[in-house]
């Protein structure tokens, strides 16, 4: 029915032409709407917007500070330890030192001693062959004075001539074992 | 429509399909966007009728919503401001700060936040069940807003540049067109200070006006068609209404982002130097 109506009574407006009444009543609502937001709504909330920021960027330096002593105490820490190893190598270091003088020492020492040990048994060796050879000789001396008086029947008692005899005797005999030699 | 007071509904309720009652007869078209006033007469100098009630109505919403979530509001926000926020601050980075930038930017934020909720807000009357029609199909509402773009933007271009240099920025000035400057001048300012304002106006109110024709047209014709083997158009046409009612609902937003979007790139055509 409508179009036909329309059409009859003329009543087909143009609807891109603005009626006055509606122009009105809609400049009414938005200047209500901008009214409230701009006036108090949005400074409203403007303003706690700026407070959550300050508040969040406080936050944010509080942790950061933080975050930088918590790094200074790492690093710290670090140092500390990097030190104490470097003391303990250094420790271990002294003590194998010490411990290389000792042993050497040590092995000086008993080298030393061992010398002298050895010295003192060649000494002793030495005295007691000397000991030997002068027994030796007298003995030897002895027995051949008394086997000779008893082959020339002559004693040959008398000292010094015995002993004259008795070292030319011997010398001849080391003349002879120097020359067998 | 307005022919008939008694009619409530925006077609006759008992014309169906093979009926002997032609689709002609209830097809939605120019009348559909015409209201008996609730009060006073349409001839009258002042009447009310229901786009004028569904304007301050939401208005009404718009206000209530912001004031119950800004007017106390907490530096720790509650569900309702978090919300409120969130649209708050999509106008504010995702418009204005884009296109004015944050110094030149802040003292529109006001006019641009409230436009878009206006906008949106009057868009999206169109499918509330009962109220069911959009108010920016009726072009007053969306000439109202142009009107205050167009009045802002044409002063803070006079403010910023004085009146030669308004002048060279409406027509365009460029000495380097030579010969063809005084045709480029006439055509650029017949398109900035008229072309323009009348195309953000009609832009947004051509969209919700051809929107709710669609609605109209498939929301009718689902029950013009629901007798006899009609019923399964009648179905083709009611998943059409559901499908548009979706597409409606996001072409609602849109045109509030455009309008919006828009105006603050008259604004800084406005605010810019001339070259």
């Amino acid at each position: 029915m409508s179009l036909v109506n329309l059409a009859a009574g003329g009543e087909a407006e143009n609807p891109l032409i603005p009626p006055i009444p509606e122009l009105v009543i809609g400049l009414i609502a938005f200047v209500i709407v901008f009214g409230f937001l701009a006036k108090k709504l949005l400074p409203n909330i403007n303003k706690v917007l700026e407070e959550r920021r300050e508040a969040i960027e406080g936050g944010i330096e509080k942790a950061e500070a933080a975050q930088t002593e918590a790094q200074s105490v790492l690093e710290q820490y670090k140092a500390q330890l990097a030190e104490a190893r470097h003391e303990a190598a250094r420790l271990r270091q002294e003590a194998q030192e010490q411990g290389a003088a000792l042993i050497a020492e040590m092995r000086a020492e008993g080298q030393r001693q061992r010398e002298e040990i050895v010295a003192a048994g060649h000494a002793q060796i030495e005295a007691d062959r000397k000991a030997a050879a002068s027994a030796l000789r007298q003995d030897v001396g002895k027995l051949a004075t008394d086997l000779a008086g008893k082959l020339v029947g002559e004693s040959l008692e008398d000292h010094a001539r015995q002993s004259r005899v008795i070292d030319r005797f011997l010398d001849d005999l080391e003349e002879k074992a120097e020359a067998t030699r | 429509m307005s022919a008939d007071p008694t009619q409530v509904l925006a077609f006759e309720t008992d014309c169906h399909i093979f009926d002997g009652c032609g689709f002609a007869d209830v097809a939605p078209g120019l009348h559909s966007f015409l209201f008996e006033p609730l009060l006073g007469h349409q001839d009258d100098a002042v009447y009310f009728n229901k786009t004028m009630l569904l304007a301050l109505l939401g208005s009404i919403i718009i206000v209530g919503f912001f004031w119950a979530a800004f007017a106390k509001p907490k530096v720790v926000p509650g569900k309702l401001q978090m919300v409120a926020e969130a649209g708050y601050d999509f106008v504010r980075r995702g418009v204005v700060y884009e296109t004015l930038g944050k110094k030149e930017g802040e003292k529109y934020v006001p006019l641009i936040v409230s436009l878009f909720f206006f906008v949106w807000i009057m868009n999206v009357w169109s499918i509330i069940p009962i109220a069911q029609f959009p108010v920016t199909a009726i072009i007053s509402y969306p000439a109202v807003l142009a009107g205050i773009v167009y009045v802002l933007w044409v002063s803070l271009t006079f403010k910023r540049h004085g009146f030669v240099g308004a002048f060279k920025n409406f027509t365009g000035y460029d000495k380097s067109l030579g010969g063809v400057l005084p045709l480029s001048m006439t055509i650029e300012l017949f398109s900035n200070l008229i072309v323009r304002p009348f195309t953000h106006a009609v832009r947004l109110f051509a969209n919700m006006f051809a929107g709710h024709t669609l609605l109209l047209l498939f929301t009718i014709a689902t029950w013009y068609m629901l007798n006899g083997i009609g019923i399964a158009y009648s179905a083709v046409s009611f998943t059409m209404v559901l499908v548009m009612t979706a597409f409606e609902l996001f072409i609602q937003a849109v045109q509030a982002y455009v309008f919006v979007l828009l105006t603050c790139s008259f604004i800084q055509g406005a605010l810019a130097e001339h070259h």
